[in-house]
């Protein structure tokens, strides 16, 4: 076939189709929806971490006004299998996770039973009046210590709380450590971070007696991975399941999950005969929705004098919380995988542990394993930089490996598809003219200024991803459909919710067929509409979703050409097909319009046998390998020396993401991701108390961070395509937040170096920084 | 979470809002509901009646009166912040309200319902007692007025009486003295980690007057004597200030601790923040 001519959409700021609705109000989100006579529940969830639930006495919440039923975890357990997650880790300790729990309860806020009454508030007070007599029992919260022998167990019946140990060991690390001119050890700890997504989950089910269908109306990224697991966890044929993710207000890989409430509402649904809702409560959610990373790395780096990384010796310890969650056990491996980041590394051991401890499960979180891998990478870079009296810029250009050595495989068996990491490094040395910014820190060094420059150059693992790969498969569905009228309906199987893909697609769309984004309809989120799917998660939106479409969009050009070619007489070979016109090449005062293929695919009564009627593609992409975006990054930090307050002066960044379709799309999600590196780096932190009770359990304690703290980013890109997918497009949904707390934590370390400061743990909150600074005083 | 079930009653003045508290005993105020409906929606207070004060005209209100300054009780944040006549004679209480929360709480919230809540880290607490403000009370046994110093009583506690409350807060003229507030906030909840208001008069260069008072630090705002006095009779520069911002935490018992600042950060926190306002309040 031709190539589509040169793009008219695709690379332009084109404004998001979805904003119009969503900044009017106008967006429909799961608490919208409103059923007649449909019930509400909530659940009673325990406040204590770890105990055994000795009664439970709902007589008074029973004859409460409003009120229709209280089930206990005892109740369901025959009508709810337990929850699910997908794995594919040898020897997995996988304990019973039950949707409620039937008999111990194993971190607060854990559920306990379910109220259901006529309204949210008479459920809510009745649910206070559910009487849960509690015995006890010994909390675990400390991931390292729980890892010993003579700890107290979250899953008595394991015997242990170590639910797996992996060990990778590649090369000869003993020999690298030996060789060595530069040993360092360091504890580096990835706090665990709450996701937060401004609509807090939420969930609607209406069960259809004389269809026997359940729709499910859920805050979900993942809309047919529900369908799927409401019919294994309720029960259900999975063929008169209907899920519906309508607007999803965020959900940064905690919605990349099936939750216990999807089930419970369906359950109550069908049970009662009646839609029911549950609407989660922002404290609630703080303990109900997965929270992410909480993982400390006991690291060793072995390097010679030049600054060549030799090995690295690592024990990860990864903070499960009680159970496992949908992708639990998964996310540190997405760690280890990374481990090497942009480097040539030969020689690597690493022991991952994951540990159970009596705190809310822990799962995807933008980024998903990579940031702390990333962040781990990018300080070991420093620290060697430190060791060898080199600039951290020399140590990491020694060891990338070089634009002609890609695909590049690394010591955990990664393929790095494509890139060009000296590229990105030098772009940004010149966008910020690191030599004057070095030398200006200086000058203000000496008048007595705490100034410091961080550097984080990574690569990530995205576009998710091959399914030989996947342990529940990694393509991409998408429909296809030209209307009558010259519409065009997309049905895509991602499930976007924020990432713009109605513009995005309706841009690839446009630049296909000749026609403008506002002629392409993008609909998703819906399994009855768009019947195949996995969801958007993992930087695959555009890297697999876009994929799928631009492979129908091919099948429909090849198939107007067909039909232009059997109109004009002409061999469907010969047949140019440009902006919106078809034409034998070299005749266009023949050209067709595209209306006119449309009209003769469905009138069909000028068709020839051989041609089908209609104008509509399938397609599923499963991509070769996964995509591996990179980028340099970069942060000047000034520190009140009396507070320990940071304020970052400067943020730059070079991202290499493959096609970029929609470079203003583009930025803002480099725009959110980069904050939310920056709000690891410097804010957020759940904090647990000895008694596993979540001290930073509301908005007033644990702290995002607000637009006004964030600073002016300077954005600038390379355009190194994937060969993976057909677009070219590799994926930055998480980029900014895997690059910017190690660049923002090393400038952070940067600063306080005059005080013989190595290495700081985050959040670099003032009293953090404050006793650094007094530590090295 | 929803609040759990309550009477609503909106009033349209200070006797009837009175005669509903002094008849409910379990009845609460709502001014701007900015401290209020948040533990309602927590269940850490569940009034039986909320009595609302908000459609009571005549309690938002900045004027002069004679000397005085009078700020209605029910007068937002967010006018105060604005308000000319408020910043260009007592700087303490304008930069406190500009430093409250966010734009919604400020369009929202009362400085009549900030003090009567008496969090220990609101900033008008340290405003009010470095600027020597009359608190105006009304309740069943008629009006009465209380200094900011007899007001706080301890952790959201007051002397206000049951039945009471706050219609105005007078602040007394200046004269030529510069008040400013300097705040290290807490950065989730907005709320000071320490909030120095600093009062300072001069003639020449020396100091003849200095009231220094801060919150977040104790279970109420408290002044600091110990400061003022090292100030008081001095030439002021920035060594001056410097030796006598040291003092700021010197006989202070019962410091707040929480996640964000530890005893010994909090207190070299208030020393710097106390000798930040007193040096901007002396220049």
């Amino acid at each position: 076939m031709t190539a589509p001519t040169a793009p008219k959409f695709i690379g332009s700021p084109v404004r998001r189709k979805e904003d119009p609705r969503l900044i009017t109000g106008k967006a429909t989100y799961t608490d919208d929806v409103v059923l007649p006579n449909m019930a509400h529940v909530a659940l009673v969830r325990s406040p204590e971490a770890h105990a055994r639930i000795v009664s439970i006495d709902s007589t008074v919440a029973m004859e409460m006004p409003g009120v229709v039923a209280v089930y206990t975890g005892t109740d369901l357990q025959d009508a709810l299998a337990p929850l699910p997650c997908v794995h594919s880790i040898e020897n997995l300790k996988e304990p019973a996770h039950p949707a409620v729990a039937p008999e111990i309860v194993r971190y607060a806020g854990d559920g306990v039973a379910v109220v259901v009454a006529d309204t949210a508030a008479a459920a809510e007070d009745a649910a206070r009046q559910v009487h849960v007599e509690y015995e006890r029992l010994p909390v675990v919260v400390d991931v390292v210590e729980a890892t010993t022998a003579d700890s107290d167990l979250v899953h008595t019946d394991m015997g242990t709380n170590i639910a797996f140990t992996s060990v990778t060991d590649v090369g000869d690390v003993d020999s690298a450590f030996e060789k060595a001119d530069v040993v360092i050890k360091q504890r580096l700890v990835n706090q665990r971070q709450i996701p937060m997504a401004m609509e807090p989950r939420a969930v609607v089910a209406d069960y259809d007696a004389g269809y026997d269908k359940l729709t499910i109306w859920s805050s979900t990224q993942v809309p047919h991975f529900v369908r799927l697991l409401i019919a294994a966890v309720c029960g259900h044929p999975e063929n008169r399941v209907r899920v519906i993710a309508p607007e999803v207000g965020g959900g940064f890989g905690s919605k990349l999950n099936f939750y216990a409430e999807e089930a419970i509402v369906a359950y109550v649904s069908k049970a009662l005969c009646r839609p029911a809702k549950w609407n989660g409560r922002r404290t609630e959610d703080i303990l109900a929705t997965i929270h992410g990373r909480d993982q400390i790395c006991d690291l060793e780096i072995a390097a010679d004098n030049s600054g060549n990384l030799l090995g690295v010796r690592a024990d990860l310890y990864q903070d499960l919380g009680a159970y496992h969650q949908l992708l639990t056990p998964v996310i540190p491996g997405l760690t280890v995988g990374m481990l090497p980041g942009c480097y040539v590394l030969k020689n690597l051991h690493v022991t991952l542990h994951g540990v159970f401890t009596n705190k809310t499960p822990t799962d995807a979180y933008r980024g998903a394993g990579r940031p702390e891998a990333t962040f781990i990478i990018e300080r070991a870079m420093d620290l060697i930089a430190r060791a060898t009296d080199m600039d951290p810029v020399d140590v990491r250009r020694l060891n990338f490996p070089a634009s002609d050595e890609f695909p590049f495989t690394t010591v955990t068996g990664m393929e790095y598809d494509s890139g060009n990491y000296q590229a990105t490094l030098d772009s940004l040395l010149e966008k910020v003219d690191y030599d004057s910014l070095r030398s200006d820190q200086e000058r203000r060094r000496k008048a007595d200024e705490l100034v410091g420059v961080g550097l984080s150059t990574y690569v990530e693992v995205c576009g998710m991803g091959p399914s030989a790969a996947m342990t529940a498969g990694g393509w991409e569905a998408c429909e296809l459909e030209v209307r009558r009228t010259g519409g065009v309906i997309v049905k895509t199987g991602i499930s976007p919710h924020g990432q713009g893909e109605e513009t995005t697609f309706a841009q690839i769309v446009a630049d296909g067929l000749g026609m403008t984004p506002d002629d392409v309809e993008v609909l998703h989120g819906d399994t009855d509409i768009t019947e195949q799917g996995i969801g958007t998660f993992g930087s695959r939106g555009q890297a697999v979703g876009g994929a799928a479409l631009s492979l129908c969009v091919q099948t429909i050009r090849e198939k107007a050409r067909r039909i232009a070619g059997h109109l004009l007489e002409a061999s469907e070979t010969d047949i140019v097909f440009e902006e919106g016109k078809l034409f034998p090449k070299g005749v266009p005062a023949k050209a067709l319009e595209f209306q006119e293929i449309v009209d003769a695919a469905y009138v069909a009564n000028a068709l020839p046998p051989e041609i089908e009627p209609g104008l509509s593609a399938t397609h599923f992409f499963d991509p070769p390998n996964f995509t591996f975006p990179f980028g340099a990054h970069l942060a000047v930090v000034a520190i009140d020396k009396e507070t320990g307050k940071v304020n970052i002066e400067r943020y730059v960044a070079v991202d290499d993401c493959g096609r970029i379709i929609n470079p203003m799309i583009v930025a803002g999600q480099l725009h959110g991701g980069i904050a939310q590196g920056i709000a690891q780096a410097l804010y957020e932190e759940a904090i647990y108390d000895d008694n596993g009770q979540l001290s930073t359990g509301s908005l007033m304690d644990y702290a995002v961070p607000k637009a006004a703290w964030i600073p002016t980013f300077e954005l600038g890109h390379t355009e190194t395509l994937t060969p993976v997918n057909p677009l070219g497009a590799k994926g930055v949904g998480e980029a900014g937040t895997i690059a910017s707390s190690a660049a923002v934590i090393n400038a952070v370390v940067d600063a306080l170096s005059p005080f013989g400061v190595a290495h700081l743990d985050m959040p670099a909150s003032p009293q953090n920084v404050w006793r650094a600074i007094k530590g090295g005083l | 979470m929803l609040p759990g079930e309550f009477e609503y009653r909106r009033v349209t003045s200070v006797e009837e809002a009175v005669s509903l508290l002094a008849e409910n005993e379990e009845a609460k105020l709502l001014a701007g509901g900015h401290s209020l409906l948040p533990m309602m929606k927590l269940h850490f207070a569940a009034p039986s009646m909320l009595v609302d004060i908000g459609g009571i005209q005549d309690l938002a209100f900045t004027k002069q009166d004679g000397d005085s300054l009078v700020v209605g009780s029910m007068t937002t944040h967010a006018h105060i912040a604005a308000s000319d006549t408020v910043g260009a004679e007592h700087g303490a209480l304008a930069e406190a309200a500009a430093s409250i929360g966010d734009v919604q709480v400020r369009n929202r919230g009362t400085i009549g319902g900030s003090l009567a809540h008496a969090d220990p880290a609101a900033d008008y607490g340290a405003a009010v007692l470095a600027l020597d403000a009359q608190i105006d009370l009304v309740g069943p046994n008629g009006e009465r007025s209380v200094d900011a110093a007899n007001f706080f009583c301890g952790f959201l506690s007051t002397s206000m009486e049951p039945a009471e409350l706050i219609t105005a807060i007078r602040f007394s003229d200046t004269g030529d003295a510069t008040s400013v507030y300097e705040k290290f906030a807490q950065p989730a909840s907005g709320f000071a980690i320490v909030g120095v208001a600093a009062k300072i008069t001069k003639q020449d260069n020396c100091c003849v007057a200095a009231r220094i008072a801060a919150t977040g630090i104790s279970d109420r705002p408290i002044r600091l004597p110990a400061v003022e006095e090292t100030l008081v009779g001095a030439e002021l520069d920035d060594n001056v200030i410097a030796t006598a911002a040291e003092q700021a935490d010197a006989s202070l018992t019962n410091v707040r601790v929480d996640m964000y600042a530890a005893e010994d950060y909090r207190r070299h926190l208030l020393r710097v923040m106390v000798r930040r306002a007193a040096v901007r309040a002396a220049s």
